[in-house]
């Protein structure tokens, strides 16, 4: 088998498996979206109108909490530093590492938002455009984080120094995604041209993430 | 001087900027000290940097 | 006396020893011109006195900006060059740079209180000086929690490097975010062109600034190689303990 194949293979098996933490970021998205109307109140027409915002703030969150995961567990028992010395660049291993993150972790959100933006009183016909731009964003959320990531594993502090190197990165992701969401259902303005940026957005973050991160891993592990 | 009838966001702005320069240069000044007078106990004690022990 | 001299830890002390009280004076007589022609300078027909503010503001936002492009650059003396003084230079700058930002941030807040009725509004400048503040926060956070200094500094300047790809980037996306968002109000500072009797005290305390920053700089790396020779000496100390 293809060495980048197995790479993904093994980390999307460790992420099912106990221990492995790939739904809790569904479920960590669940529970925040369900917090909202507490803090917010139940008004129905103010829950939509952030709705699409408040779904990418948890997205978001979701993503941060579990990208330590990436990581960390590799590096404690050492096979981080056996992929380091593999054969494959080790550009592509930490892309293939990244892919596998996004399949377990940011695509469980993108699946659940639909029923999560029903539960806001999201607009119906949007809940698609919405999805979409979840589908488009979370992957460029995923390949950001990996450069924090990579940056903390190097310095054995995860949590917190991660979610403060990250989020100032993802504001132009979140800020795209939220504009197009909100386009999508009331706006005057297009959805395509925010849409559109939000792609390059996660098309750019597949290619710098994963240079930053090997960069990081390189320099902060030797 | 007439700074008008927001004297107080000037005087606040002006004041908030000295503020902030001078703790700057304050911690900039005692951690200078500090680090000297580490290095002077270092080197008393006999510990020294090793392109002295070439000399 | 060339600039390879620079790479020595040793002899850039001491021209840092040298050159730092001709510096400390050049700020000083620099900040008190300034800082006289920005308090006499005249009022504003719009703004009144409150443009005095300005006077702090633009040059604390000039210097919030170049701070980070300094780092961006010592990074790379630090991943590429491998000069041995890169890494001290960009960590100097971190606090100097995120003070600036902070008093850019402030000083506008309480410029704008009087002035356009706010002390905050998610304009895209302010939204993206914000940002540049949490960016640094982030990589002073790193040179926090990195217990060795050199891994810190690494990751220090990968974050540099990231953060100054995305500036530019998050600048975009908060004009284009505000654009959309942006409430029918505009904002206007007293014309399109500065008139020269406000524009010379701005450039003057500009100057004055730089040069507080260049100063401040230097002292910091200052410090910050005799922590690092401090560090070492004890280090040494302890494998003689152990030998």
């Amino acid at each position: 088998m293809n060495p980048l194949a197995a790479i993904l293979v093994r980390d999307m098996r460790l992420a099912v498996r106990i221990g492995g933490g790939a739904f809790m970021g569904a479920l960590f998205f669940l529970i925040v979206i369900t917090m909202t109307p507490f803090a917010v109140g139940p008004d129905l027409a103010l829950l939509a109108r952030i709705g699409p915002a408040i779904l990418w703030l948890g997205a978001l969150l979701a993503s941060l909490l579990a990208l330590d995961r990436l990581f960390a567990t590799d590096h404690d028992d050492g096979s981080l530093d056996l992929l380091m010395m593999g054969g494959v660049p080790l550009e592509l291993t930490v892309a293939a590492k990244a892919l596998a993150h996004w399949l377990t972790t940011g695509l469980p959100l993108v699946v659940v938002a639909p029923l999560l933006g029903l539960m806001l009183n999201v607009d119906m016909h949007a809940l698609g455009w919405l999805t979409l731009t979840l589908a488009a964003g979370t992957p460029a959320l995923t390949f950001i984080g990996l450069i924090g990531a990579a940056l903390s594993v190097a310095l054995r502090r995860g949590g917190l120094l991660l979610a403060v190197l990250v989020l100032p990165l993802t504001v132009p992701v979140l800020i795209f995604g939220v504009t197009a969401a909100n386009a999508a259902i009331a706006g005057p303005t297009p959805f395509s041209p925010a849409f559109t940026i939000l792609c390059a957005l996660s098309l750019a973050s597949l290619v710098l993430g994963p240079i930053a991160a090997t960069a990081a891993l390189r320099h902060g592990l030797e | 001087m007439n700074l008008g009838p927001h004297a107080d966001f000037i005087v606040a702005a002006y004041a908030v900027t000295l503020f902030v320069v001078a703790a700057l240069i304050a911690w900039v000044l005692l951690d200078y000290s500090a680090q000297r007078r580490i290095l002077g106990d270092l080197e008393e004690r006999g510990v020294t940097r090793r392109s002295r022990r070439k000399g | 006396m060339a600039v390879i001299d620079l790479a020595n830890p040793t002899r850039f002390l001491r021209i840092v020893d040298r050159v730092l009280p001709w510096l400390i004076g050049a700020t000083v007589f620099l900040l008190a011109v300034g800082l006289y022609r920005a308090l006499n300078a005249p009022d504003d027909y719009q703004q009144g006195a409150t443009v005095k503010i300005m006077f702090l503001h633009v040059p604390a936002a000039w210097l919030g900006m170049f701070g980070w492009a300094l780092m961006s650059v010592a990074a790379l003396g630090t991943l590429v060059w491998r000069h041995p003084l890169a890494d001290v230079s960009g960590k100097a700058v971190a606090p100097i740079g995120a003070a600036f930002t902070f008093i850019c941030l402030v000083t506008g807040s309480l410029w704008g209180r009087p002035t356009w009725g706010t002390y905050w509004v998610w304009d895209a400048r302010l939204t993206s000086m914000l940002v540049l503040l949490l960016l640094y926060l982030g990589v002073l956070a790193l040179y926090w929690t990195a217990e060795d200094p050199g891994r810190g500094a690494r990751a220090a300047a990968i974050l540099s490097l990231v953060g100054a790809v995305n500036l530019p980037i998050i600048k975009f996306s908060v004009d284009w975010w505000n654009t959309l968002h942006q409430p029918a109000s505009v904002f206007r500072i007293g014309g399109s062109t500065i008139d020269p009797s406000l524009l010379t005290p701005l450039l003057i305390m500009g100057l004055a600034f730089t040069l507080l920053f260049v100063t401040l700089h230097l002292a910091v790396m200052r410090n910050e190689i005799l922590r690092r020779r401090i560090r070492s000496m004890r280090l040494m100390q302890a494998q003689e303990v152990h030998a």
